[in-house]
């Protein structure tokens, strides 16, 4: 570790809470402790767990990403027999479910998060270790209950992952797959909601001294406001298949229309949690890319307040949305839900202009955690335009339920998988200590990047055209087979993308490749300390004046300027 | 398109509208100006002209969305090109870039101008929103019942019934030139009633009427299907719809109240009668079909 100027802070390390200036001993080394599968098992530290979240998740992806591609083959002829329509049914609802609740969901506001948050805040761990082991037992136990649903008499649930009443009730899906999905929610959404508990008392309580809300990085700002929304929106869900699991066995009709209940209130109870739960899955890869775009520009992020609030505003906005689901039923409020989705726009068009002001008039480096965030920034937009027009109901009208939504949020969602793995490829030397191979990742985006567009567009122009989503086949219409074979040939290059991903992994780690404390010249925290860092992360801290103090520290004469700071400019360079 | 420019729409759409309403109208022709003015020359964008008045307005209204999309899309691409390629690093070049942070004008700029889109987009949605969900006096009225995987169109004050499920299509006959109001509900689980070429659809939900106008203006047979997941046969619940002049269609109604009797009672055994349509069914009767 380098000497530090101005006054160090050495940490005390305990999990009971926050730093102890004064009481410094050794922690440059690990704890003796268990290794391996029982530490695995065993540990609180929140590196082994963040570890544990992304490899369960990524290894979710590579599950759900399977799925598609037998969706994806299925729909390469209009008569296609490749799978039978019960099949096609519990395939698209398990790649549904395994993708949001399983992969995207932990991987970006459990994953990483875990890893990074402490380390950005300069924390020795979460706020509840053991809380945190136990959020992902709950998630690991979650994941494997919903894809035994396969494994039973009946299959795998098979409404669709958004389970709607009363298709979901007993007499329409009487297998135990239903049941097993239901479960496995549940014990996923208190795998959420802990998580959920434990940023927000991180991030509140056990900053570093220097460390205020405004100087925390934006990935760290947009995991506040994440834990936020998990804790207004995840209990909603969790309630309402309660509600879901007692209508099936234990007699109630609360979305039974013969004993008097509102099918269309699971709508509302599940859009509730699913309108916030696009921003949980959006707002963590957010922040990804915007420290991926300050790093790979070599500057500080561009209105770096104006994120912030934008990224409140986006969290705040957000609760009020979720009806723009169900313009359909024909019993909402459309001026409503119309306006506050259409509002959604202008925050999230900020942080657009500042990922592209971070650029502005810095030295972009084409790394693949870069051109990764360059893939998000096009596909995003794309994903965002096309949000636009459905937050408007006549629109909506004649596309909801066609693959021009199934497009929409793929656009979206491969924008997050794009996000991700500029994270990976970002964070994964200071997760692991090695560098991922350059070239085989450049391989990987440009499969990733043509293939999300190859796999999107098509599915626009086949909405378009009037083809609903979740169709085994399509006999009548023969003229939509040429579009659905290229969303297929798009599929599969992100399929092949996905296998340059795991070679580049077996590879670099036996390769290994030594990545050093801050291998890209990065400006937060997590930078200063080691790769992998020590048990309880640092062994003494640089003095934190702004959002990047590792950058401050290592570029004394390059402090950030704020508006009309030209004179400090010249005298820097 | 040609015979049905915007502005014939909007004069007979005003007098149904209450008069407040006049001046958003108005608003959304200032906005819609220069499309009315290109006509023909504004692509379709991929979508479907429409059939009914209001599927004209929506088109109208996916044309404004597209170039709206196209300008701003457009220039954000072209930032964002500029961006990467302009200030890409050289070979070697470890020099460090101002480090600039703040520029308040500009954020205010991109915060403002998009306020000002939203707010464009907004009205025009409203304004063609109203004409949508507007339910003026019905010239005819047809009751939809959803069902595990079919459709059944009755007309109340009549003896017509249409029920077919699956590939059968069954037919709605409906005229056009009149305002034909639909009262649609399911008899299990949810359906999405969706006809693309009217650039509309609905839930047809149980328990609940949903209740909504189409004026159709051209004549002909379109198809159309269920749009929600509703189980195994989802992907095969279609139907159709045939437009007919008022002529035929009243000619249509008196041959069905000539020789419903019959009819009528194949379908009190509760079997599926499948009217009109000599196509078989692929998936045998299912137990709990028409009520």
């Amino acid at each position: 570790m380098t000497d530090v100027i101005d006054r160090p802070v050495n940490l005390d390390s305990d999990d009971q809470g926050p730093v102890n200036p004064d009481h410094g001993h050794d922690h440059g080394h690990d704890h003796h402790g268990p290794s391996g599968l029982v530490k695995w098992m065993t540990s609180t530290d929140h590196k082994v767990i963040g570890i544990s979240y992304t490899v369960t998740s990524l290894t979710m992806m590579i599950i759900g990403g399977a799925f598609a591609e037998i969706i994806r083959a299925q729909l390469v002829s209009p008569t296609s027999t490749l799978v039978s329509f019960a099949q096609y049914n519990e395939l698209f609802t398990m790649h549904g479910s395994v993708m949001i609740y399983l992969f995207v969901g932990p991987f970006a506001f459990a994953g990483l998060a875990n890893y990074l948050v402490p380390l950005q805040i300069g924390a020795p761990d979460m706020a509840f270790p053991r809380l945190n082991l136990l959020s992902y037992w709950l998630y690991l136990s979650g994941s494997l209950v919903m894809l035994s649903g396969f494994l039973t008499s009946g299959g795998a649930a098979n409404f669709g992952w958004v389970g709607y009443a009363p298709l979901s009730n007993v007499t329409a899906s009487p297998g135990s797959g239903a049941d097993l999905w239901i479960v496995a929610l549940m014990l996923t959404g208190f795998s959420a909601i802990f998580s959920g508990v434990n940023l927000v008392a991180t991030i509140f309580y056990l900053r570093a001294p220097g460390m205020t809300l405004f100087r925390m990085p934006i990935f760290t700002w947009n995991m506040l406001i994440t834990g936020i929304l998990i804790l207004l929106a995840f209990p909603i869900l969790t309630g309402g298949l309660v509600m879901l699991y007692c209508d099936r066995h234990f007699g109630t009709h609360i979305f039974t229309v013969s004993g008097g209940g509102v099918p269309l209130l699971w709508q509302h109870i599940f859009w509730f949690w699913g309108h916030p739960e696009v921003y949980i899955l959006a707002l963590p890869m957010f922040g990804m890319v915007t420290e991926v775009f300050a790093v790979f520009s070599k500057k500080p992020i561009f209105g770096y307040r104006g994120m912030v609030f934008a990224t409140i505003s986006i969290g705040a906005l957000s609760l009020g949305v979720w009806a723009h689901h169900m313009f359909t039923t024909g019993a909402v409020l459309l001026p409503f839900f119309s306006a506050m989705s259409l509002l959604i726009a202008v925050p999230t068009g900020i942080k657009m202009f500042n990922w592209i002001g971070t650029m502005w008039g810095g030295k972009v480096t084409y790394s693949t955690s870069m051109l990764m965030a360059m893939g998000f920034l096009f596909t995003f937009l794309v994903g965002g335009i096309t949000g636009i027009y459905l937050a408007s109901p006549p629109i909506d009208f004649f596309t909801h339920d066609t693959y021009f939504v199934v497009a929409h949020f793929h656009s979206v969602v491969m924008a997050l998988v794009l996000g991700a793995m500029s994270a990976i490829f970002l964070w994964f030397p200071k997760m692991s200590g090695i560098m991922l191979n350059e070239r085989l990742g450049k391989f990987q985006f440009w499969f990733l990047f043509i293939g999300t567009q190859v796999f999107t567009f098509p599915m626009y122009l086949v909405g378009l055209k009037g083809m609903p989503r979740r169709m085994a086949v399509y006999p009548n219409n023969p003229s939509w087979q040429s579009l659905n074979q290229w969303a297929s040939v798009g599929a599969l290059l992100i399929g092949i993308s996905m296998v340059f991903f795991i070679v580049n992994a077996l590879y670099s780690f036996k390769k290994r490749v030594p990545a050093g404390d801050n291998p890209w010249d990065a400006q937060t925290l997590e930078w200063y300390t080691s790769s992998p860092p020590p048990a309880h992360n640092f062994v003494s801290l640089p003095p934190i004046h702004s959002e990047r103090p590792t950058w401050d520290y290592n570029h004394p004469d390059h402090l950030s300027l704020g508006h009309g700071d030209k004179e400090k400019a010249k005298a820097g360079s | 398109m040609s015979s049905l420019p915007p502005s014939s729409d909007s004069l007979s759409a005003e007098q149904a509208l209450p008069a407040t309403k006049n001046k958003s109208k108005k608003l959304l022709l200032v906005l819609l100006a220069p499309l009315a003015l290109a006509g023909c020359q504004v692509p379709s964008f991929g979508g479907y002209k429409g059939v009914t008045k209001t599927a004209n307005s929506t088109f109208h209204l996916w044309q404004g969305f597209n170039l709206a999309a196209i300008v701003v899309g457009g220039i954000t691409l072209a930032v964002m090109a500029w961006a990467i390629f302009a200030y890409r690093a050289k070979k070697g070049d470890g020099s460090i870039p101002k480090q600039t942070q703040y520029h308040i004008p500009l954020e205010v700029t991109y915060t403002v101008i998009p306020i000002l889109v939203v707010v464009g987009l907004f009205v025009a949605t409203v304004v063609v929103e109203n004409q949508v969900v507007a339910d003026p006096t019905p010239s005819a009225t047809i009751n939809v019942t959803a069902f595990q995987w079919g459709w059944k169109f009755t007309y109340p004050g009549t003896k017509a019934v249409v029920v077919g499920q699956t590939t059968a299509s069954p037919i709605m006959v409906m005229p056009v030139n009149q305002d034909v109001r639909i009262n649609l509900v399911s008899s299990d689980v949810i359906h999405g009633f969706y006809i693309p070429e009217f650039n509309f659809s609905r839930f047809a939900q149980p328990g609940m009427v949903n209740t909504f106008t189409f004026h159709a203006n051209k004549t002909g047979l379109y198809s159309a299907q269920c749009s929600q997941l509703c189980g195994l046969y989802h992907s095969l619940m279609y139907f159709r719809v045939d437009v007919v002049s008022p002529s035929q269609y009243q000619a249509w109604i008196s041959s069905k109240n000539a020789s419903t009797s019959a009819r009528t009672a194949i379908a009190a055994n509760g079997a599926i009668v499948i009217q009109d349509n000599p196509g078989i069914p692929v998936i045998p009767s299912h137990s709990n079909g028409a009520q």
